[in-house]
């Protein structure tokens, strides 16, 4: 059965106190690597909430269809090769669409497949039952969730990088301390607000 | 990476230690750090990590010859799922509660960039008994970093090793252990501590 959790409630959880990438730990790699830079954190965030809200709404469909068939056991599979075709059909869609879209978003899209934000999305999805819109309300806050820690990330590295850091901390030590605060901070408003 | 030492000791130094997979590369931390506040759960998840990366990097070096350059990530990634498919199979059926605590970071070993990225770098261009070492000592070097957060999450979150009470009853549990942002600081201080003994041995990053 699906939780009984408003949508409403549920995309505040998605975006603060559930944070996908603070809370989760999901979307690590591109997040440290990528956040050196503030225009690719805007459009790679942008890419995310995109695909995240797509791909978990068609896998929840493809979940239900599995579940009918019984072959729930291929789920990973059918999941990746869901997530790298949406992947690719956006990347199509944006290239006829818009170009200009297409130059800022498009580089980012193949990026995203390996995300493991996206595949943990839909696997959360899954162990915690949601139902359709649930399910799209989850993605879509996630998404935005993660653009907001990546670009929260990429404004206080720029700070961070004129700081004296001890030579070991530099790069990533420090990064990970940077967001191990954020973490807290988002953290904080748990209180409020729980999800399963 | 034309010039890599293909030696079996040297493999394991490499990725054990100089080139470990976390702190000189920060690859794959997606997966891991949500299961660090328990060490049977950090375990479990790290050995299946080690087999999956092992076996795949045998797979893909075995089909190295047959796979055409256009779809290659594709077939790897498709080879990764396979034997994810099969860890987690067999964790629910063998320690169904372990299985239920890991949750969806069994399935996430698929998105774990270490495996894609010793598939890539390594079992490409080299046979499939070296690159299933070179697969599992990566593992190995992966283990060994989340098993030492995860002692100390543990130790001090808990109050625990393995389930088995270690410190006094007095001990307060530190809060802050449990919850992720411990996993980030204490991260931050092993690569911290990495990095400064291997700027003091003086090898080139």
């Amino acid at each position: 059965m699906s939780p009984a959790i408003s949508p409403f409630a549920l995309f505040f959880a998605s975006i603060f106190t559930s944070n996908i990438l603070l809370a989760n730990f999901l979307g690590m790699c591109s997040f440290v690597s990528i956040s050196k830079d503030m225009t690719s954190s805007n459009g790679l965030g942008l890419a995310v909430v995109v695909v995240l809200t797509v791909t978990t709404g068609v896998n929840w469909a493809v979940l239900q269809l599995l579940q009918a068939l019984g072959l729930v056991y291929l789920r990973f599979i059918v999941f990746i090769i869901v997530i790298a075709a949406v992947v690719q059909m956006l990347e199509m869609i944006i290239d006829r669409v818009s170009q200009t879209l297409y130059m800022n978003l498009g580089i980012f899209l193949p990026l995203i497949t390996v995300n493991c934000a996206i595949l943990g999305v839909s696997l959360f999805m899954e162990i915690r039952d949601y139902s359709f819109i649930q399910s799209i309300v989850f993605g879509f806050g996630s998404g935005l969730g993660w653009w907001l820690a990546i670009m929260a990330l990429s404004a206080i590295r720029k700070k961070v990088d004129k700081a004296p850091v001890p030579a070991g901390l530099k790069g990533a030590g420090i990064t990970m301390i940077t967001i191990g605060f954020m973490a807290m901070a988002f953290i904080g408003f748990s209180g409020m607000l729980q999800v399963q | 990476m034309s010039d890599v030492d293909t030696r079996p000791g040297a493999i394991l130094k490499n990725n054990l230690w100089t080139n470990n997979p976390i702190f000189m590369q920060v690859l794959g931390i997606c997966s891991a750090l949500a299961v660090t506040n328990l060490l049977t759960n950090t375990a479990i998840m790290t050995i299946g990590v080690t087999l999956v990366t092992g076996f795949s990097s045998m797979t893909v070096s075995l089909l190295k010859g047959f796979m055409p350059r256009k779809v290659r990530m594709m077939v790897q990634t498709l080879i990764i799922a396979f034997y994810v498919i099969i860890v987690d199979i067999v964790l629910k059926a063998y320690l169904p509660e372990i299985s239920r605590n890991l949750g969806p970071y069994v399935g996430l070993i698929i998105t774990n960039c270490i495996i894609m990225g010793r598939a890539e770098a390594f079992a490409q261009s080299n046979g499939p008994v070296i690159s299933f070492w070179d697969g599992v000592t990566s593992g190995l070097g992966y283990m060994g970093v989340l098993m030492l957060i995860a002692f100390v999450r543990e130790l001090l979150g808990f109050g625990t090793l393995f389930g088995f009470q270690i410190l006094p009853e007095s001990f307060i549990p530190w809060t802050i252990m449990v919850v992720p942002p411990s996993a980030f600081f204490l991260l931050g201080f092993v690569i911290w501590a990495g990095k400064s003994a291997m700027n003091r041995q003086g090898a080139p990053a």
